[in-house]
């Protein structure tokens, strides 16, 4: 069963909407208990990276995800919820993050190196490109997905990262290690790539149930 | 890079899809959800529902449409049209649309759009602008009232105010194109695009598959909307961006 953390941020109905299509079970819920059951974890977000760690943090649920991260069951985070899984953010002053990856969330500049304005938020349909092959982009090209962000990942380790987009700047659009995964962009937003996206994280959970 | 998007919009009236739409091979060609499928199967990048409800119970209508949509639905939309209050923004947003958008109710009170930013983001936030020449302006002006009240803003200043309230995106409407097929309005699309740091959606003029073409090029728009010729069947979503994509306009 998937769990979807409610932290009271999430685009949840979209994300649970997207399993549904696929006809995975699922459950949405705001507990630690119920949640570090679930066999694989979603945390969602849209909203601010301040804001939802405040929230994380006083709910317990912060403690929740770090455990659920040491148990080597799949977590995704989507959007801001892949941005909480790093170190820290300068969003509306410092924020210590989840701290499961290793970067820092950063405003887009708005100028490019060659002295050329860009439009802030990154808005719209951008393409993948590969950096390394990992389970989660099992049969799919590399082709356009949703994003909607002002900030993004700056990390300097080249291994987790899995896909990234190019919006002036290179944008880890997907990253992760063994069990961690994040999207920066909206996989329930990006048609049928995004569904099996989803697909292909529903698969690993399964995977590693077998395993376990 | 970052595509140009191709947003087809429908009117909705108590729950129906209305305008002329003429697609014969749709069981039910008033279905919101029937439309937003065939539409996403065409490639839509994205869709705008205007609720042009007159009544109470036709917007709470909307509510339903808007889950139904969102159920079927793997790409983003964004529902316009009668809202007025942090409370309306709320409704559509947990129904599972991804963006509202303001148009009237941002002139008249514009602390809706930082209320509505602060509390959702402001990818959330469209403000919607119809815009209309105005000789004695020197400059195009701002309508509201589905374009029939004038108000004392000029188009490009109420855009970067706007955006500095909080707005993540500007739909602008050129009311002197609009339904007339000859063209989006460049100038326009252009002035506001360079103006403000946020996307612009280009919607109102759109006649042939070039238009598209000239206003991401010559009029710097990040995404382009258009109703009746896809609706009529004029051009399709697919034809759009086939022409696009052999001009070298990168789309989805």
């Amino acid at each position: 069963m998937i769990g979807i953390i409610d932290y009271g941020m999430g685009n949840l109905f979209s994300v649970s909407k997207a399993l549904e299509r696929l006809n995975v079970p699922y459950f949405i819920s705001d507990k630690s208990e119920k949640l570090m059951n679930a066999n694989g974890l979603i945390l969602p977000g849209v909203g601010s990276f301040r804001d939802a760690m405040l929230r994380l943090n006083e709910s317990g649920l912060s403690e929740l995800i770090k455990r659920f991260a040491e148990t080597n069951k799949p977590l995704l985070g989507i959007c801001l919820g892949m941005q909480l899984l790093f170190e820290e953010s300068e969003e509306n002053g410092f924020t210590r993050g989840l701290g499961l990856l290793s970067g820092q969330v950063v405003r887009f500049s708005g100028k490019s190196n060659d002295g050329i304005n860009y439009k802030v938020p990154h808005m719209g349909w951008n393409k993948l490109t590969y950096k390394r092959s990992s389970s989660i982009l099992n049969k799919i090209s590399e082709s356009h997905v949703y994003f909607v962000h002002s900030y993004y990942v700056k990390t300097d380790d080249k291994d987790i990262l899995i896909a990234s987009s190019d919006y002036h700047i290179e944008v880890p659009a997907v990253v992760g290690n063994q069990n961690i995964l994040g999207m920066q962009f909206h996989p329930e937003k990006s048609s049928k790539l995004g569904m099996q996206l989803f697909k292909n994280f529903v698969d690993l959970v399964e995977e590693r149930m077998k395993l376990s | 890079m970052l595509t140009k998007r191709i947003i087809p919009c429908l009117d909705v009236k108590e729950g129906r899809v209305v305008k002329g739409i003429q697609f014969l091979e749709l069981r039910d060609a008033g279905d919101p959800v029937e439309l937003a499928k065939f539409y996403d199967e065409q490639g839509a990048d994205e869709l705008v529902f205007l609720d042009i409800s007159a009544s109470h119970e036709g917007r709470k209508t909307m509510v339903d449409v808007i889950m139904a949509v969102a159920s079927e639905l793997a790409i983003p939309f964004t529902v316009g049209g009668g809202i007025n209050t942090l409370e309306d923004m709320k409704r559509l947003l947990r129904a599972g649309a991804d963006k509202v958008s303001l148009n009237t109710a941002a002139v008249s009170n514009p602390d809706l759009i930082t209320e509505g930013a602060s509390f959702f983001g402001s990818q959330c936030i469209v403000v919607a602008i119809d815009a209309k020449y105005d000789a004695e302006m020197g400059s195009w002006r701002v309508y509201t009232h589905g374009g029939r009240n004038p108000t004392n803003w000029k188009v490009v200043d109420w855009a970067m105010e706007a955006v500095n309230l909080g707005a993540g995106e500007i739909l602008l409407t050129s009311m002197d194109r609009d339904g007339e097929k000859e063209g989006f309005d460049e100038e326009l699309t252009r002035a506001v695009s360079e103006a403000v740091s946020v996307p612009v959606i280009a919607s109102g003029g759109a006649g042939n598959v070039e238009h598209f073409q000239s206003i991401f090029e010559v009029g710097k728009a990040d995404a382009a909307l258009a109703a009746s010729i896809f609706h009529y069947k004029e051009t399709s979503v697919e034809e759009v961006k086939s022409f696009l994509r052999k001009v070298g306009v990168e789309v989805r």
